[in-house]
């Protein structure tokens, strides 16, 4: 039997460096741990070549740094105009997501989406299945129905309120399915659903000293929430059918832990 | 030369009702249906007949000459029911057969009487077999429809001989002709009783007193015009069957023979534009034990691999026994079917793509399938022609989507009129009011001018500008014509940009 006493008292003798990689070898083992328990969470360790839903850049946010596929991504908007921008970074994560050849779904209320300012973010505007439904229940109901669907690549979805029993059930569709969600929401009220990662995304002025004309579509990006990642802020663009940072991110910081009481 | 056969049943419904119930063949009945408040007789059988009630009688006057008889509701379709299935039965003396729009049957019987032994056994055959199923019938065969028509009810004969029916026709009636009841009877008032009294007529002055309908007829009949009936077919059941040359125990063998059955009844459904809905798929063992699975569909389908799915799963419920040696697959009950679903199957390349087309069947199922679209571009400049929609999933774009030109991701239809404040000319706007907020330009592009197609729709063109505001949101607006002060063309915002 080692008693503690006895464990300090070894540490006293050994060498210096011989301590140091027992350091580097703990912090082996806690991220090898942290894997594990990410897996236990269903997060698979990202496979070569991973698309990461073209965010590569900030792909370390994510947990095991992969975009997290088959999960709910939620995209908060209060405007029509940040609904645009929603949509713009929705549509060039959804073109990365759609590279297989899968067609994706895209739901909304009304028929607001101009499938040729599709083409701009590198979607194919004829492999999206368009569907309508003006009820809120239906678009669930067609929302959930869609997220089994295991041969689609995406599901992008325009819609509105969603109570945290309602996200559930899509957050255990896509667990099974391994499809991804988008989902814009417009001016939500309910912020305490199941999604993965929460985003806001805004649109941003072109700078001033720049060429004239409106340029590439650029936005503030804000991941508010990211379940086992570290949200954070970035100013993006989309150039030459791909993401861009336009600066470094700005603020990284650590997400609130909550109590477990 | 053609023949044709006409045959009438002067009893049809009550020869019915006598089928159904033995026991009123002994006493005189009628059929009856309520007409201005009375019950008219629309039919009464050859017993009350004889004691003088007829068709279009009053049922209370009939009752009055016969106090007991009997009498029951007529079934508004049943003398066209029972002619449409008489008709299809009739396949058996001509490929031809057709329901008379005047009552009866009419048989194309071109070529057909010599497999008989001539015309007078076919009529003979016809009627016999008729009488045999409890229908008493009248039938007569003749060069034309007109003709042989105008035989069957107002004469004995039976076989007009070739080009010997004008003659025939002569000593009948007007009525033979098919002519409206209104003009036979003022034709008969003029003293035109028979039929060649009104042919020698000149046909101008007959046009002139009784239309047109009395020279169609008198053509057809005497067969100068031609005549066209429209046959109908009998449903062929969707059924396939596959005897095997040695019998069948293995499961793999079972499968061959599915495979290769579905793939028979899916071609043909795909050529109908059918999808079944369940399907029977029967083994015959050679025991003359008979063994067999059932499957059901959410939605009618024609997609073999996604039936074959369907039936894999009860396969091992098959009992062959000492093996089988005939395979039979029907489907139970079909639908029509569009051709929507397929194509995407074959489109992806993911295993579980059957899943995709149940998920699109369910959303149509429960949304219509208007709910679903999906757009393909199309080669116009106007923004609301640019794409179209997808008349199927089959359906591959003709031309490139173009992303030359800044487009939006979201737009108002239709666009909405903005406030702007615009004082040079073909310059964006300086700032603009939409939804009482003012957006103030500090950044564009443009413009983009883009005419009406004029071969399609006149109207102003419009002049394209992508503006930023000071906050960033980006709007796509337009001016509806050309910069004219005096004017004051409208300004309107189409887009959002992303």
């Amino acid at each position: 039997m080692y008693s503690p006493d006895l464990f300090l008292l070894v540490g006293f003798f050994i060498p210096l460096s011989i301590r140091m990689r027992m350091a580097v070898s703990k912090a082996n083992i806690i991220s090898d741990l942290q894997k594990e328990i990410l897996l236990l969470q269903g997060f698979k360790p990202g496979s070569a070549g991973g698309t990461e839903g073209g965010l590569g850049l900030i792909k370390h946010a994510f947990p095991n740094a992969t975009f997290p596929k088959g999960a709910v991504h939620e995209f908060i908007s209060t405007t029509n105009e940040s609904a645009s921008a929603s949509l713009g970074f929705i549509a060039g994560i959804a073109s990365s997501l759609m590279k297989g050849g899968a067609p994706s779904v895209w739901i909304s209320s009304k028929k607001s989406a101009f499938p040729p300012g599709l083409k701009t973010f590198g979607l194919e505007p004829h492999n999206i299945i368009f569907i309508q439904s003006r009820k809120p229940k239906e678009i669930l109901w067609i929302l959930e129905e869609a997220l089994k669907t295991d041969c689609l690549s995406a599901v992008i979805a325009d819609i509105g309120e969603i109570s945290f029993l309602e996200s559930r059930r899509l957050q255990l569709a896509v667990e099974q399915s391994k499809v991804t969600g988008l989902l814009l929401r417009r001016n939500p009220k309910n912020f305490s659903t199941a999604c993965v990662t929460r985003w806001s995304i805004k649109p941003l002025p072109a700078e001033k000293k720049l060429i004239p004309g409106i340029g590439f579509p650029k936005w503030d990006v804000a991941l508010l929430k990211v379940r086992n990642g570290k949200p954070g802020k970035w100013q993006m663009q989309w150039h030459d059918e791909r993401f861009e940072f336009i600066e470094r991110a700005i603020t990284t910081y650590e997400q609130q832990q909550r109590k477990i009481v | 030369m053609k023949r044709f056969v006409s045959i009438w049943f002067p009893s049809l419904s009550t020869d019915w009702f006598e089928l159904r119930k033995p026991e009123l063949k002994k006493n005189a009945f009628v059929l009856v249906a309520p007409s201005h408040g009375r019950m008219i007789i629309t039919a009464a059988n050859s017993l009350a007949n004889k004691r003088g009630i007829a068709k279009g009688m009053v049922l209370a006057d009939a009752k009055a000459i016969f106090p007991s008889l009997q009498y029951f509701d007529d079934k508004p379709d049943l003398q066209s029911q029972l002619l449409q299935r008489i008709a299809e039965w009739c396949i058996r003396f001509t490929p031809a057969s057709a329901v008379d729009p005047l009552g009866g049957i009419i048989l194309d019987a071109s070529g057909c009487s010599h497999l008989w032994g001539g015309d007078e056994a076919y009529i003979t055959d016809i009627l016999k077999r008729l009488k045999q199923k409890g229908y008493s019938a009248k039938a007569a065969i003749a060069d034309t429809i007109g003709s042989a028509w105008a035989m069957a009810r107002f004469s004995n004969e039976r076989v007009i001989e070739k080009e010997k029916h004008l003659e025939a026709l002569l000593t009948l009636p007007p009525e033979s002709l098919r002519i409206e009841q209104k003009t036979s009877e003022r034709l008969r008032n003029l003293g035109l009783r028979q039929v060649k009294n009104i042919i020698s007529i000149p046909r101008s002055s007959l046009k002139r007193r009784f239309g047109d309908l009395i020279i169609q007829r008198i053509n057809q009949a005497v067969g100068t015009e031609r005549e066209f009936i429209q046959p109908v077919y009998p449903i062929e059941p969707f059924q396939e069957r596959l005897p095997s040359f040695e019998p069948i125990q293995r499961i793999e063998g079972i499968e061959i023979a599915l495979g290769q059955l579905l793939q028979k009844l899916c071609s043909r459904l795909q050529r109908e534009g059918k999808g079944l809905r369940s399907a029977y798929f029967r083994c015959y063992c050679i025991d003359s034990h008979v063994t067999g699975i059932e499957i059901s569909t959410s939605r009618p389908s024609n997609h073999i691999e996604h039936l074959f799915h369907l039936f894999s799963l009860k396969l091992s419920s098959i009992e062959p026994r000492l093996g089988i040696e005939l395979f039979v697959l029907e489907a139970t009950k079909l639908e029509d079917h569009t051709p929507l679903q397929e194509e995407f199957w074959k489109q992806t390349t993911g295993l579980n793509n059957n899943k995709l087309s149940e998920f699109i069947d369910r959303v149509c199922g429960k949304l219509g399938a208007g709910a679903v679209q999906r757009y393909l571009p199309d080669e116009h400049y106007w923004p609301e022609r640019s794409f179209k929609e997808a008349s199927s999933l089959k359906e591959q774009p003709t031309t490139q989507w173009k992303s030359d030109k800044p487009r939006p991701l979201q737009v108002l239809s239709p666009p909405e009129v903005v406030q702007v404040t615009a004082p040079v000319p073909d310059y964006p706007p300086l700032n603009f009011r939409y939804l009482g907020k003012l957006h103030k330009i500090l950044r564009a592009d443009g413009p983009e001018r883009i005419e009406k197609e004029w071969w399609i729709e006149e109207g102003e063109h419009r002049d394209y500008y992508a503006v930023e505001d000071e906050e960033g949101n980006r709007y796509w607006l337009f001016r509806s014509g050309h910069y004219d002060e005096a004017k004051r063309p409208l300004w309107f915002i189409h887009g959002f940009f992303a």
